[in-house]
């Protein structure tokens, strides 16, 4: 079991490493740098910045020296807590985001949590009433699910809310709490913003996790040992819940670090159109402006949540299914 | 992933119960003498939302390939005056009943308060609607010059003659025309991408379930980071680093290449998990005795076992293609116009106060969750066939 966690956490270090340098090399692809794009902003508002003052910015962003110096740079930092300077909005790169990276995992936990809330008893109804009206309509749902993205469904949403019932359904505060501090009324305000959001962002993963959860359970049932249960005169609810429900949730377990990126990612275009405070928007807008420290800080983040989570998935994993536990003795 | 309607089994082996009372042996034989790819087909044909995806699917490409010939005006002509006028219906029969295809002619007003020049559609202006006809200058197949096209109207040069069946983006562009274009970039890039990602796949899937041990250490480990990093953040550092100066086709193979760099992962998988199945079979072992070379042994004897499940998985993944530049485009950092794409045509529905006073320029919506879901049933039902033992 030790060995099994400490596999698993070599594993989630050296994804880390790797997704750090994806994410700062990819940062660092697009030709020119966050000084030219800023001297392109300046000339296209009128106001020329001349030739010594552009040096001065890349020395003082450290963007006059070699990649991999200004990566390790960046790392030594990172791990400090600290991630730089977001150019464009003259503060560090913690205080643009912070806000809005909690908004973005807010709104994606309760996505998925949604997902499996609504996927599970489907799923397993699905499989006990195979071919039945229901299940044929359910799975129905869940192919539009997986067909529509995001982003259209978004703005469907948006669109009937907006002809239908005159309401403007973006963002995830009322206009009152937008900049109010945090209280009750506050969260009561994002709670009652959340549904939307949630529904958009876990209808895929919904439809996808029914038909993983249909086509476990189907296989499962149709073993000897819950034929051996019902003989013994097990009721139905107890045959099936108890026994097979566990085993078709493993693979499950180990889909969640796979699940929250995919939500996540989703949450960023979505976001865009919802208008939501995650870091969405605000990934795009730093990717368009080249201030590559706030990229690739989000990317970096990003990456390193999801790392968090498969590696809590395999967690869950062992917990529920014992013979992982006891594979690695 | 579950199948979706699974071909019924048990009443199929009922049924042919039934027929084998009377005709056993033929029924049987016809089984057991059946080739691989017959059985294939045999299964496929019962999945019937699959047959249907597989017509939808070839209607799809047969709009890419005529693309020109469906569009009735040129994609690119602009007319700002005739900015987001509502899609005009064809009328197929005149006032006395006679078979008279026309359009409603469009009657200019000026706003008495804005001042901007509005069209309504005039009841009392027949513009007729010819099949066949001529309209802007193409090249059919990129080689037959002619101008032909499916519907044709006027030479749209006034505003009164002109048919939008689709309705107009902000730009005054023929929406219809427009989204048969859109249909042949959209389509082809996925096309394109699968079959990058397919190389990549089978290439690094083969190589990791061929060999195993190290090889295959690395590019499991590959893989997992790969699916472990959010995609879209993924996509859009990558496509934002696409050079602004860059052409249209540049642009769309730079696309195509950043879409497969995460694409091939899934078929990678297919082929891996295929590959290890295989390896334990006797046959391989037998042909590895006889002295086969790998490359025979691999080509010859395992790939042609896999290759419906191949198929199946490079169906299943057209869609994801489709999605991922859709959304990359719709963001505006994947295709950039003059480009056009069903993302790029939905970018101007990305206002909602636009799309609640012009709703048509939601309409390429629609072909894209179309495409999706043929694709996905297709992709299912192949799927299911791809294995005819079982």
């Amino acid at each position: 079991m030790i060995s099994y966690l400490v596999r698993r956490l070599i594993l989630a270090v050296f994804t880390v490493i790797a997704i750090s340098m994806l994410s700062f090399a990819i940062i660092q692809l697009p030709p020119g740098d966050y000084v030219d794009a800023y001297i392109a902003q300046m000339s296209a508002t009128g106001s020329a910045v001349s030739a010594q003052e552009a040096e001065n910015l890349r020395i003082q962003y450290g963007l006059d020296q070699p990649i991999y110096v200004q990566y390790l740079k960046w790392m030594s930092l990172a791990v400090r807590g600290n991630f730089g300077m977001a150019m464009e909005w003259g503060r560090p790169v913690t205080e643009v985001i912070g806000d809005r990276l909690a908004m973005t995992m807010v709104v994606s936990i309760f996505a998925v949590l949604l997902t499996w809330v609504i996927a599970l008893p489907i799923g397993i109804y699905s499989a006990m009433r195979q071919y039945s009206v229901g299940d044929y309509v359910f799975t129905f749902i869940g192919f539009i699910g997986l067909a529509v993205p995001g982003f259209l469904l978004a703005l469907l949403i948006l669109y009937f809310g907006f002809t239908l019932f005159d309401a403007n359904i973006g963002g995830l505060f009322s206009a009152e709490y937008l900049d109010a501090p945090w209280s009750w009324g506050k969260v009561k305000d994002l709670l009652n913003h959340m549904p939307i959001p949630a529904i958009i962002l876990g209808l895929a993963g919904t439809g996808q996790a029914m038909r993983i959860m249909r086509a476990n359970l189907l296989d499962e049932i149709r073993k000897p040992y819950v034929v051996t249960a019902r003989a013994k005169g097990l009721s139905e609810t107890k045959a099936i819940l108890k026994y097979p429900v566990r085993v078709a949730l493993n693979p499950f377990a180990s889909t969640v670090g796979y699940t929250l990126p995919y939500v996540v990612s989703g949450s960023i275009i979505v976001s865009l159109v919802l208008s939501l405070p995650t870091v969405g928007p605000l990934l795009l807008k730093a990717l368009i402006a080249q201030d590559m420290f706030l990229a690739g800080t989000i990317v970096l983040l990003l990456g390193v949540m999801t790392v968090i989570g498969t590696f809590l998935s395999d967690l869950v994993l062992m917990w529920i299914d014992p013979r992982i536990r006891l594979q690695g003795r | 992933m579950a199948q979706l309607v699974p071909a019924p089994q048990a009443d199929n082996d009922a049924a042919l119960g039934a027929i084998a009372a009377v005709g056993t042996t033929i029924a049987e034989e016809r089984v057991s003498v059946a080739s691989q790819w017959q059985l294939m087909w045999w299964r496929f044909r019962k999945h019937k939302l699959a047959m249907v995806s597989a017509g939808v699917v070839i209607l799809f490409y047969l709009a890419v390939v005529f693309a020109d010939f469906l569009a009735y005006s040129d994609p690119e002509t602009s007319e700002a005056q005739r900015g987001l006028i509502a899609p005009q219906p064809i009328h197929f029969v005149d006032e006395e009943g006679n078979f008279y295809p026309h359009v409603w002619g469009l009657s200019g007003k000026r706003d008495p308060l804005t001042f901007k020049r509005v069209y309504a559609p005039d009841p009392n202006t027949k513009v007729p609607v010819t099949f066949f006809g001529q309209g802007f200058e193409y090249k059919l197949f990129g080689f037959i010059p002619t101008n032909r096209h499916l519907l044709s109207v006027g030479d749209g040069a006034k505003a009164e003659e002109s048919l939008f069946l689709l309705g107009t983006d902000i730009q005054g562009r023929d929406m219809w025309s427009r989204l048969m274009y859109a249909t042949r970039i959209s389509l082809t890039i996925g096309l394109v991408s699968v079959v990058v990602s397919l190389f990549l796949g089978v290439a690094l899937g083969g190589l990791s379930g061929f060999y195993g041990g190290w090889i295959d250490t690395v590019v499991q480990r590959v893989i997992e980071i790969l699916r472990s990093i959010p995609t879209i953040p993924l996509w859009m550092g990558l496509a934002a680093a696409v050079p602004q100066d860059w052409t249209v086709l540049q642009v769309y193979f730079a696309i195509t290449i950043i879409i497969s760099l995460i694409g091939w992962t899934e078929l990678a998988r297919v082929v891996r998990g295929r590959f290890l199945s295989l390896r334990e079979e006797d046959f391989v072992m037998a042909a590895e005795l006889s002295g086969c070379s790998r490359f025979r042994i691999i080509f010859v004897h395992m790939v042609p076992l896999f290759l419906s499940h191949i198929i199946a998985a490079t169906t299943l993944a057209l869609p994801f293609m489709v999605i991922s530049e859709t959304s990359l485009s719709f963001l505006g950092l994947g295709l950039r116009p003059p480009a056009i794409s069903w993302g790029v045509l939905l970018q101007q529905a990305q206002n909602v106060q636009t799309v609640a006073i012009s709703p048509w320029l939601l309409l390429p919506a629609i072909p894209v969750i179309i495409v999706i879901l043929a694709f996905n049933f297709l992709g299912d039902g192949l799927r299911d066939a791809a294995d005819p033992y079982n």
